[in-house]
């Protein structure tokens, strides 16, 4: 037996019990700015892990650099706060070397996108089994106020005062365009939703990748104000179900139709359309999925907020464990004695 | 006629051709043969950064040398006695390292007018005379290859391509050499095509006996086997012998090796290597660029693996700021470190050990980190082990580095038994009562390894400074500089676990030599040159050049002057007067090329005339 198995396994145990959210909550004081979005980002977390039924030490959060990174110090599970924007890529390497464990990343929009956007796509084609949830609060926080890689054209900030040259990330794109097997939207604002995401993607087997809409109120407050304000959010957002037609608004009176491959909004009110003329939602449709990632820039559509694909496919740290495996099948396990003396030796009496 | 029969000490061949010619895999071949007959060897390719050049260039030139004897071989030779030239520039590009009367066997095929064109030739060095004083052998190598295949219905450009065969033939037997090593090897290599290992074995065998019938060579040559210790040999490159040092460490250790690696020359062939032992439980991630190469292995030593990043120079640079990172996480970690010529892109394929002051002091703030050297090709394989043990019992990365010229050369490996090496004994914390991640052993300051999935160690790690013992994030500034010392100190300690250095001459005496890394070979070759002729002069070569080895300073007193041959601009040199504040002689090369031993030795004469 390898070594950390056995350490593990002789581990003193701990009594086992049925977790409530409190239990997740660490001894470090939570420094965010009151108001911010991440608190309820961290309680619904909180709120979902007991649902897991996953031992607490088996549970690792990693993150980089940024607002969105002091997030593994308010949890009570092992967590790691990693260098700027490296997240994806240390939790890679956990997960592959430790796959036993159930690994998560936290990063936002500067950390996960600008700086890391790199690891970012390559965690996502690779499909390692780790969770990662993006704070997008559309600004750096962090460093007071500069614009962020999903900030909008034109963004007045203190980097950017005649407004941002930089045309932004649409998050969900770069993460299908980086074949991702599981994207999704929720919001900081709609803690239900919230917790129904955040727990699919932890039952994903795969990379899992959720944007969360996350107001930052002292450098970019109100950025989502349109989708979480009770007045405008039912004509801004169409809740994604699978197998359910694209309905929205007060009423629950619009629609969401294709023309060619463009989605435009009907209403079903007048009679010219019915609930049958609209997308139907389908999680595993690949082309649909661009579709509806891509409704987020189009001004006159409602943002998807909701599991927008969804597929299994390989993963890697599978592949990688059976790869090993099936070596120690037809080779025996390692005997270093024969590698050493492998191929052209000779002796010297 | 019988052919003379005369006995040598030693030889240095030089194979050289166009990259696409074969050289590289004539010159392995002709390695192996060799060390199968007991010879003592060293060997140098020298290749160039670009896979397939122009052929005919001057730059597209590729070439690999090999010196061996019967007496012990520490370098691949300063000269060559002979030259194998398979075309006009190959001649030019090596004729300078030729010694005078040394002998050429040139390819007379690969000298047409537009190859001597290529090179640079006005006339046919083979014909106006300019190579009067060498042996110069011209042999329509690709004719005779063609010919030897003929029946064979092979196409001309395959039939050609097995010309490098022929000339290894001609090789063996101007050095009583066996053919049946290389033999087996092609039966092997070319085992889904028959035709080929028909066509390569008939080529080989026809230039061996080329040699033996034609009235051009008079006469042949024996060098016997090396008084070498007694044991079980193989040849090893230093990268083979990093990747099988790293998977010793594993074994010993019982934990699995992870290796965290983008492709880089000259450091891929560790990757390679590494990434074939799957039985050995070790997993090879080829990571999206150098920083998830470390961040990974990083990743990888916070789950209780030994985490491992191989890279060259430009990638060192890459993983500095995770290197600080794995400082302050206090986590095992292996760092290698394949020197090439720099700085930015440099020189890819060229040695150069100037990676010394970034490896020791090239991090932002505070960040200690011991640093090892190899010296020899098989020295890599002790050297990776060394620091993995280190990595693991003292909780803190380490970087080895090597270079470009062990890296790549060969010699004969003693096989150390399985038994012999030494024991590695990682230490996991599981014992919920008392613990805090930043606690301390107190004689090593190595803080416990608490990995993810042991019940109740639940904890929280990372970039920012940690309060001392209980590891949460703190700004207090007392706080900071004692972390700050006690991280020094750790690596500090290190010291008191390395055995002491041990000088090779005399305890005093008027010269010390003291090197560090791949000058190894050179620096004892000379010195073993100028000893003979009764100089005082000695030998210290560093494996650990931080922190120094604790006796370092006392041996150096015992010297009138100090020389430091380095393949950079000083940069020992510069961590020895800071360290013990006393006068050094340089001799510094930068050419992407290792010393020769003649230079080493010019140097000594000059200091001690």
């Amino acid at each position: 037996m390898k070594l950390v198995d056995k350490i593990l396994k002789d581990a003193p145990a701990i009594p086992t019990k049925k977790y409530i959210a409190k239990d997740f909550q660490s001894d470090q004081d939570v420094r965010w700015c009151p108001g911010c979005g991440d608190y309820s980002i961290l309680a619904q977390v909180q709120r979902v892990l007991p649902e897991l039924n996953i031992p607490k030490h088996n549970l690792v959060f990693v993150s980089g650099i940024g607002c969105s990174s002091r997030f593994p110090y308010y949890l009570d599970t092992y967590g790691f706060h990693g260098i700027h924007g490296r997240a994806a890529a240390i939790a890679s390497g956990l997960k592959v070397a430790r796959p036993d464990l159930s690994v998560w990343v936290a990063t936002g929009d500067g950390d996960g996108l600008s700086i890391g956007g790199n690891h970012f796509i390559h965690i996502c084609r690779r499909n390692i089994n780790v969770k990662i949830l993006l704070f997008n609060n559309q600004i750096y926080g962090l460093t007071k106020g500069q614009y962020s890689p999903t900030s909008e054209f034109g963004k007045i900030t203190k980097s950017s005062p005649y407004g941002a040259p930089d045309h932004p990330f649409n998050p969900l794109l770069v993460a299908l365009g980086a074949e991702a097997s599981f994207v999704a939207r929720s919001l900081d604002r709609d803690p239900k939703h919230l917790q129904t995401i955040i727990k699919r993607a932890a039952e994903h087997q795969g990379t899992s990748f959720v944007e969360i809409y996350q107001n930052c109120n002292v450098f970019n407050d109100g950025a989502f104000s349109t989708l979480t304000e009770k007045e405008t959010k039912d004509d801004n957002i169409v809740y994604l179900e699978h197998n359910k037609p694209m309905i929205f608004g007060k009423e629950k009176d619009k629609g969401i139709k294709l023309e060619g491959f463009t989605p435009t909004v009907v209403s079903l009110k007048d009679g010219k359309y019915s609930v049958s003329d609209l997308i139907i939602h389908n999680e595993k449709d690949t082309m649909l999925s661009f579709i509806l990632a891509r409704m987020s820039n189009i001004p006159e559509l409602p943002q998807p907020i909701g599991i927008i694909y969804a597929v299994a496919r390989p993963l890697y740290d599978d592949v990688v464990t059976e790869q090993i495996d099936k070596a120690i099948a037809k080779q025996g396990i390692g005997d270093l004695e024969k590698l050493l003396k492998h191929g052209e030796t000779w002796t010297i009496k | 006629m019988t052919k003379e029969l005369k006995k040598l000490d030693e030889v240095t061949i030089r194979f050289a051709g166009d990259s696409g010619d074969g050289m590289q895999l004539t010159g392995s071949q002709f390695t192996s043969t060799t060390a199968l007959l007991g010879n003592d060897l060293s060997t140098l390719p020298d290749y160039p950064a670009e896979i397939r050049a122009p052929a005919g260039t001057l730059f597209g030139v590729s070439g690999f040398q090999i010196h061996f004897g019967k007496k012990e071989i520490s370098t691949p030779g300063d000269t060559c006695d002979v030259l194998v030239a398979m075309n006009p520039a190959a001649l030019k590009v090596n004729l300078h390292s030729l010694i005078d009367g040394g002998v050429i066997v040139a390819n007379r095929d690969g000298f047409n007018d537009k190859n001597l064109k290529l090179a640079g030739y006005e006339k046919n060095p083979l014909d106006d005379g300019s190579l009067e004083k060498y042996q110069v052998h011209a042999v329509d190598i690709t004719k005779l290859t063609t010919n030897a295949v003929l029946d064979l219905g092979l196409s001309t450009k395959i039939a050609e391509r097995s010309k490098n065969f022929f000339a290894l033939g001609m090789m063996y037997w101007m050095y009583t050499r066996p053919v049946e090593s290389t033999v087996r090897w092609i039966q092997e290599k070319f085992s889904k095509t028959p035709e080929l290992v028909e066509a390569n074995i008939r080529v080989l065998k026809a230039g061996y006996a080329f040699g033996e019938t034609t009235e051009i060579f008079h006469a042949h040559y024996e060098v016997e086997a090396a008084a070498l210790k007694p044991g079980t040999y193989r040849s090893v490159t230093g990268n083979e012998a990093v990747a099988w040092g790293l998977i010793a460490a594993s074994v010993k250790s019982e934990l699995d090796l992870f290796l965290g690696s983008y492709p880089i020359t000259p450091a891929s062939e560790i990757l390679h290597e590494l990434a074939k032992h799957k039985n050995f439980r070790v997993k090879t991630f080829q990571a999206e660029d150098e920083i998830a190469g470390i961040s990974s292995a990083i990743g990888a030593s916070y789950g209780g693996a030994i985490g491992v990043t191989t890279t060259s120079g430009p990638g060192m640079a890459l993983k500095t700021e995770a290197m600080g990172l794995a400082v302050m996480l206090e986590l095992p970690l292996v760092i290698v470190d394949v020197q090439r010529g720099g700085p930015s892109t440099g020189l890819p394929t060229k040695t150069e050990q100037a990676d010394l002051l970034q490896a020791v002091h090239g991090r932002n703030s505070e960040a200690p980190i011991p640093v090892l050297a190899a010296c020899t090709p098989a020295g890599c394989f002790d050297a990776a082990f060394e620091a993995v043990k280190l990595a693991i019992e003292h909780m803190t990365p380490v970087i080895l580095l090597t270079d470009g010229y062990i890296a790549n050369g060969a010699e004969p490996w003693l096989i150390p038994p399985v038994k012999s090496l030494p024991d590695i004994s990682a230490k996991f914390r599981t014992d919920p009562n008392g613990f805090f991640p930043y606690m301390r052993d107190e004689k090593t300051l190595a803080r416990p390894w608490a990995i993810p999935g042991t019940p109740g160690l639940e904890h929280r790690i990372g970039g920012l400074e940690k309060e001392n013992i209980t590891g949460n994030v703190s700004y207090d500034a007392e706080n900071h500089e004692l972390m700050v010392k006690i991280r020094q100190e750790k690596v500090d300690r290190i010291a008191n676990y390395l055995p002491l250095a041990k000088v090779d001459g005399d305890e005093k005496g008027d010269l010390l030599v003291v090197g560090w890394g791949g000058t190894y070979g050179a620096i004892k070759t000379a010195v073993e040159e100028k000893r003979r002729q009764g100089k005082s002069v000695s030998h210290l070569h560093l494996k650990y050049v931080y922190p120094f080895q604790k006796n370092i300073g006392d041996i150096l007193k015992n010297y009138k002057k100090i020389l430091v041959p380095e393949l950079n601009l000083g940069q020992l040199a510069l961590l020895l007067q800071a360290k013990y504040l006393i006068p050094v002689i340089k001799l510094n090369k930068v050419q992407g090329l290792p010393f020769r031993a003649i230079e080493i030795e010019q140097k000594i004469d000059e200091i001690l005339k």
